[in-house]
């Protein structure tokens, strides 16, 4: 009966185990009984849904949503894609929330002590719904990297986090976004918890020259692909369908 | 042309330490968006008890997580949920998206929902219904894939005793791990969820 639809199961090893040692902070904050598998229901195949008027207009232009006398410094950039699903079918009217540190690698938030300065037209977040085509946009400065404790000389590459929804509530993820050509990648303890090379590889946004706007902004594109979904074959139909 | 049946899916990374900034950028410690999404969701129009909702996340050395993110995800009173493949024949509550945000306190740990007590949903193929739930999506800095779980109600026995869900799970035990302790204040039901992320009363964690 219900749900009419289910999502693939999750392929866990493209996903980074909970358990990973290179990144320190995982250790006490990993579960380490099994999770327990449970096949959709409704709980699972629904999700929230947003709307245009809850956005403002600068929601997706992290370089004006914060200025406050003058643009922020740094690269500007835009970054741009689709969201699919994992039959390559467009994620319409879903929400994607971004963050991300300034051009010098310093975060606008209370925690972060990081010597690099704020700068003070430049806030990091932004979020927008992608149109009926699955494809959204933003603009911003391109970040910079960052150190962390986790070795004694850890640095993250310059990256952008992402938040994304989907249409049911199985398909929620948060990723990060790499810079094509960042030397630090390889070097990266927290891509290294992925362990399929080539799933890490998909973090890495790639220069669009093609969408960059001459003497104004360069371009990254980057499509994010959440879990595909069945018809529910051979159960029975739901009343009135 | 690939020969890929299908796309796979982009690979999680952690929230970070600073998930605030895109997602509660008022925790973060500045104002930026005008409309901001959180965790009291029970709007003057909303039908239904309202009840807090409330707790700590702890990771294996018992100390609450203090940067957690937490989401939930709940059918309104009437147990149906404010999405279209949500087809049962009972009433939708437009002003009840059902879908909450809160960050663990800075100094205390706790995380704080303000919502209603959402009715039973019908179980998969439709044939034993759910018991009233919440469902949990927690993220935060050393959590590589986002973690999911239920709160079920301690006040709902029966239902709970029937849940198709629940039932799936071996040990009674770790059943109870998925059950909140309720407390009145002012009044008010206050159900008490902590989710334990390793160790001896680890909480129960789905694969959806």
């Amino acid at each position: 009966m219900t749900p009419e639809y289910e999502f693939h199961q999750r392929d866990r090893d493209i996903h980074p185990p909970a358990f990973t040692p290179v990144y320190k902070t995982s250790a006490l904050r990993s579960p380490r009984i099994p999770l327990w598998s449970l096949q959709n229901s409704l709980s699972e195949v629904t999700g929230p849904t947003f709307h245009r008027d809850e956005l403002g207009p600068l929601d997706n232009d992290l370089i004006l949503n914060y200025a406050k006398n003058g643009k922020p410094i740094g690269e500007q950039t835009i970054v741009h894609g689709h969201v699919l699903d994992g039959n390559g079918r467009p994620v319409r009217d879903t929400l994607v929330e971004v963050w991300q540190a300034n051009a010098g690698g310093r975060y606008r938030h209370r925690n972060d002590t990081y010597i690099a300065p704020i700068d003070p037209n430049f806030g990091g977040c932004g979020r927008m719904l992608t149109d009926e085509s699955g494809y959204y946009f933003f603009r911003t400065v391109k970040p910079g990297a960052y150190p962390f404790r986790n070795r004694v000389n850890s640095w993250r590459p310059a990256h952008i986090h992402f938040s994304v929804f989907g249409s049911g509530f199985a398909q929620r993820l948060i990723t990060q976004m790499y810079f094509e050509g960042d030397p630090l990648i390889p070097h990266d303890s927290i891509i290294a918890t992925i362990p399929d090379r080539s799933a890490a590889d998909r973090l890495t946004a790639k220069l669009d020259l093609n969408a960059s706007l001459p003497l104004e902004c360069l371009a990254y594109r980057f499509d994010i692909v959440l879990r595909g979904s069945r018809q529910t074959l051979f159960e029975n139909k739901l009343q009135g369908s | 042309m690939s020969t890929q049946l299908y796309l796979p899916e982009t690979p999680s990374q952690t929230a970070g330490p600073y998930v605030h900034i895109g997602l509660i950028p008022n925790q973060a410690g500045f104002d930026i968006f005008k409309n901001n999404f959180g965790g009291d969701i029970a709007g003057p129009h909303v039908a239904g008890e309202r009840i807090v909702v409330e707790g700590r996340i702890y990771d294996a050395s018992g100390q609450p997580a203090k940067d957690v993110l937490v989401e939930t995800w709940q059918a309104n009173a009437a147990g149906r949920y404010n999405h279209p493949a949500d087809r049962q024949d009972k009433s939708l509550d437009p002003d009840f998206r059902g879908w909450a945000r809160a960050g663990t306190d800075f100094e205390t740990g706790l995380y704080r929902i303000l919502t209603i007590k959402p009715g039973p949903v019908v179980g998969r193929r439709g044939r034993k219904t759910m018991a009233p739930h919440i469902n949990f999506w927690i993220a935060a800095r050393g959590i590589n894939i986002g973690l999911a779980t239920r709160m079920y109600f301690p006040d709902e026995t029966a239902a709970n005793a029937e849940d198709p869900v629940l039932n799936i799970i071996e040990q009674p035990e770790r059943r109870r791990t998925l059950i909140a302790w309720r407390s009145e204040r002012a009044g008010q039901a206050v159900y008490t969820f902590d989710i334990f992320l390793q160790g001896d009363r680890e909480t129960v964690f789905f694969d959806v």
